[in-house]
């Protein structure tokens, strides 16, 4: 009787001490996880996929197709109102697909939705904050501040914050994780 | 008499070859005689080439715009986007069977386009005529 109970007490202990190593070296190897209640390093997504085709066609087809949590409704609904000059182009959609593209922007909005970078983002947003640009809110700004204009606005492979994709290497699926970045022309670089 | 394999090539060739430009030159006849109902025509491939080299003066940047900024001269050859650099593909349908095969995205891309290259829309004539030189690309 005593020897089972403290067999099973001793498996009990084990598997504590096991989860605590592992918890403490996720801390550890990852302290930027960390702060983004990612202490796994796991590719866990960041964003809710893309998972609609009309979108992915209409807004993919000249840019990265940028997931809907990344901006709040808000911003969505602003950029949709003036896409005849939507970044110096002309972004022109008729009545009926704008308001299908829309509908699903402002329904997966960042303040609408629960992955971590969506609340990242509107968290760091003031109430009359608006912007059109990902990589002009707080989060973004704060999540990019130990990298160089010449890794990317001055790299040619890059150009611009606005090419997720060209670093972030599974940023179509929605995952941002730092471990994934890859800056071309800087195979070395790890911050 | 014919051969099992012969009649599988010959519905294979309908299929892969014949199929697709039946529906572009459907498409782009379609769109043609559209322009013409609301009085344009006839259409010139050689206008539209002329067309396509036609510059104007963007009253953003000061910098002259064409069909060529981010298509290039060539049609057979890809573009590139004059601000992203992103990869355009060649707009000739002899080497991409996809272009003028959808009247929707035709007139999405003539209203877009010609806007930023112009900074108005094109008329009935001038997207007449440049369909006849696309198509003879």
């Amino acid at each position: 009787m005593d020897n089972g109970k403290s067999k099973t007490w001793s498996i009990v202990l084990t598997m504590a001490f096991t989860l605590g190593l592992i918890g403490i070296s996720g801390l550890v190897l990852s302290d930027d996880d960390y702060e983004d209640d990612d202490r796994w390093g796991q590719s866990r997504l960041d964003v809710a996929p893309v998972d609609n085709v009309f979108y992915k066609e209409e807004c993919g087809s000249c840019h990265f197709p940028y997931q809907p949590g990344l901006l709040p409704a808000r911003s969505w609904q602003r950029m949709m109102g003036g896409l005849e000059d939507h970044f110096g182009e002309n972004a022109e959609l008729d009545d009926i697909d704008a308001q299908q593209v829309m509908g699903y922007l402002v329904e997966n909005a960042a303040d609408t939705s629960d992955y971590k970078r969506s609340r990242g983002i509107s968290r760091s947003l003031g109430k009359n904050d608006v912007p059109l640009r990902v990589s002009t809110t707080r989060y973004f700004q704060r999540k990019h501040d130990e990298l160089s204009e010449r890794m990317v606005k001055g790299n040619s492979e890059v150009r611009s914050f606005s090419n997720c994709e060209l670093c972030h290497t599974r940023a179509a699926q929605g995952s941002y994780n730092e471990h994934q970045v890859k800056i071309p022309g800087y195979a070395d670089w790890d911050d | 008499m014919k051969t099992g394999n012969e009649v599988l090539f010959k519905g294979l060739f309908v299929l892969l070859v014949a199929v697709p430009l039946i529906s572009q030159a459907s498409v782009v006849d379609k769109e043609q005689a559209d322009y013409q109902a609301s009085g344009a025509g006839p259409f010139s491939a050689q206008k539209g080439e002329q067309l396509w080299q036609r510059e104007v003066i963007s009253a953003k940047d000061g910098r002259a715009r064409s069909c060529t900024t981010c298509h290039g001269s060539d049609l057979r050859r890809s573009g590139k986007h004059a601000k992203t650099g992103k990869v355009i593909e060649p707009l000739s349908p002899a080497v991409n069977a996809e272009r003028l095969s959808n009247a929707k995205k035709i007139r999405k891309w003539f209203k877009r386009n010609c806007k930023w290259t112009w900074g108005r829309e094109c008329t009935p004539q001038e997207k007449g005529d440049f369909l006849s030189f696309i198509r003879s690309q």
